[in-house]
């Protein structure tokens, strides 16, 4: 009964990694190419990242 | 210029010069502590993997009854030779609403080892909660579902929790206003502490308030502030030995996102609720099917502040208590050594994440009371 719901939170995590590591790859390029714009850059990947990462924790105590 | 650095180069050598002696003086410290555990655990057991496995429990147990909240300021407790366990920290105060106020100390508790009795009453502690009871000697009783039968009385105490949340409001009350008192002193130039926390604020108003609120930023730059402030200070408590564990409640974190979500929704303007209600610049079907999904937007937006908070804190005391429990399993000095590295590597991580949080929660507050106050430019903008 449990592995379901187990094998679904361990997707969610999944996803959710594959795309915190896209927002923060994304941002090194973006740094690299304008160094000038990180700041800004800095602040929109980390509200991108703390979206993801807030579906991602409600998986994990979903499950 | 040379000769005036000198005290400070001084000083940082004579650290690191007295950095392998700390870390040789750790290891002995643990290695005794092991050898005490390993000593207790064997009296109690001699089966082997009983042993570990009663170790293991142990740890979890720990970690669990940190994670809770709990009626006493409880530092930590050991047991002395004669095998007897002393508890250190102190009591705090117990108040409930039943038939009339009751108030007595946590202390009456003896660590849930006994009923405490008040004006007739008998209370009796079961995992962390207060239930009433008949008489001094009646246990809790559990019906076949794990489901406590007793009477739960109403329970306003001052809790480990609200102890410590109140420490904080105190520090930041003295703080900040002897602050603003010294700006008024010095001709507006901040001096002490206020060298450092004027670049945060500035920067909670330059680079969070204000590009995301817009010009009505003012309203809530006092909420901002008090949040960020009180997040941080709270998960930084949470990293010291006190043991406190606030911000990783999620009844804290719902009170504090329920504050967010009452603010956006009462000081919103028309074209917020109008974006919620009646979508413009969409088809009429689409308004139909937009405005549920909308709506349910902005409960899940606070809704996912409580969770972000709670369970970054949550993760963050589980994994470092586990690494901590890790010495007591692996009894060993490469294990030790080990634990207490990645203990320190991660200790380090949990001072950035709890800076972190507290900005995430107060820009995203920021960013949704900037959509509740966001003006209409021109009507042309969404077509």
């Amino acid at each position: 009964m449990q592995i379901p719901t187990i094998v679904g939170a361990g997707l969610i995590v999944i996803g959710a990694g594959l795309g915190i590591g896209k927002i923060g790859g994304s941002a090194m390029d973006a740094i690299a190419r304008q160094p000038e714009a990180s700041g800004k850059i800095q602040t929109a990947m980390l509200i991108a990242a703390a979206l993801i990462e807030g579906i991602g924790f409600a998986a994990l105590f979903a499950s | 210029m040379v000769i005036s650095k000198k005290p400070l180069h001084f000083i940082v050598a004579t650290l690191v010069a007295f950095l392998p002696l700390v870390t040789v003086a750790n290891p002995t410290n643990d290695s005794t502590t092991v050898e005490h555990t390993s000593v207790t655990t064997e009296a109690k057991t001699e089966h082997h993997e009983g042993e570990s496995k009663d170790l293991k429990t142990e740890i979890k147990e720990f970690i669990n009854h940190h994670l809770q909240d709990s009626y006493d300021f409880h530092l930590f407790s050991y047991e002395d030779d004669a095998k007897v366990e002393h508890h250190i920290g102190f009591p705090l105060p117990v108040i409930l609403w039943d038939n009339g106020l009751q108030l007595f100390s946590s202390s009456k508790f003896h660590h849930g080892e006994s009923a405490a009795e008040s004006n007739g009453n008998y209370y009796r502690l079961f995992h962390g909660k207060i239930y009433k009871v008949a008489n001094a000697d009646e246990q809790v009783a559990v019906d076949a579902k794990h489901h406590v039968t007793n009477e739960k009385p109403f329970d306003f105490s001052i809790t480990k929790n609200v102890f410590m949340m109140l420490v904080v409001s105190i520090i930041m009350f003295l703080l900040f206003t002897s602050l603003a008192k010294s700006y008024a002193k010095n001709g507006g130039i901040a001096k002490g502490a206020g060298r450092f926390f004027e670049p945060i604020i500035l920067y909670i108003r330059d680079d969070i308030a204000i590009p995301n609120i817009g010009k009505n930023y003012k309203k809530y730059m006092s909420y901002l502030l008090t949040i960020f402030f009180f997040v941080w200070f709270l998960n930084i408590f949470g990293l010291t030995p006190l043991g406190v564990n606030v911000t990783g409640n999620i009844a804290i974190t719902a009170g504090l996102a329920l504050i967010t979500y009452l603010i956006t929704t009462f000081t919103a303007n028309k074209n917020y609720w109008g974006h919620i209600f009646w979508m413009p610049g969409v088809p009429a079907p689409m308004k139909l099917v937009l405005a549920p999904i909308e709506l349910l937007g902005t409960i899940i937006k606070p809704f996912s502040l409580m969770i972000r908070l709670y369970a970054n804190i949550v993760a963050g005391h589980v994994v470092l208590m586990s690494i901590i429990g890790l010495m007591f399993i692996f009894k060993n000095w490469l294990g030790s050594s080990l634990s207490f590295v990645l203990a320190f590597a991660l200790s380090l991580l949990e001072i950035l994440v709890a800076a972190l949080q507290a900005y995430i929660f107060t820009m995203l507050s920021a960013l949704y009371f900037g959509a509740a106050n966001e003006e209409h430019y021109n009507d042309d903008a969404h077509h």
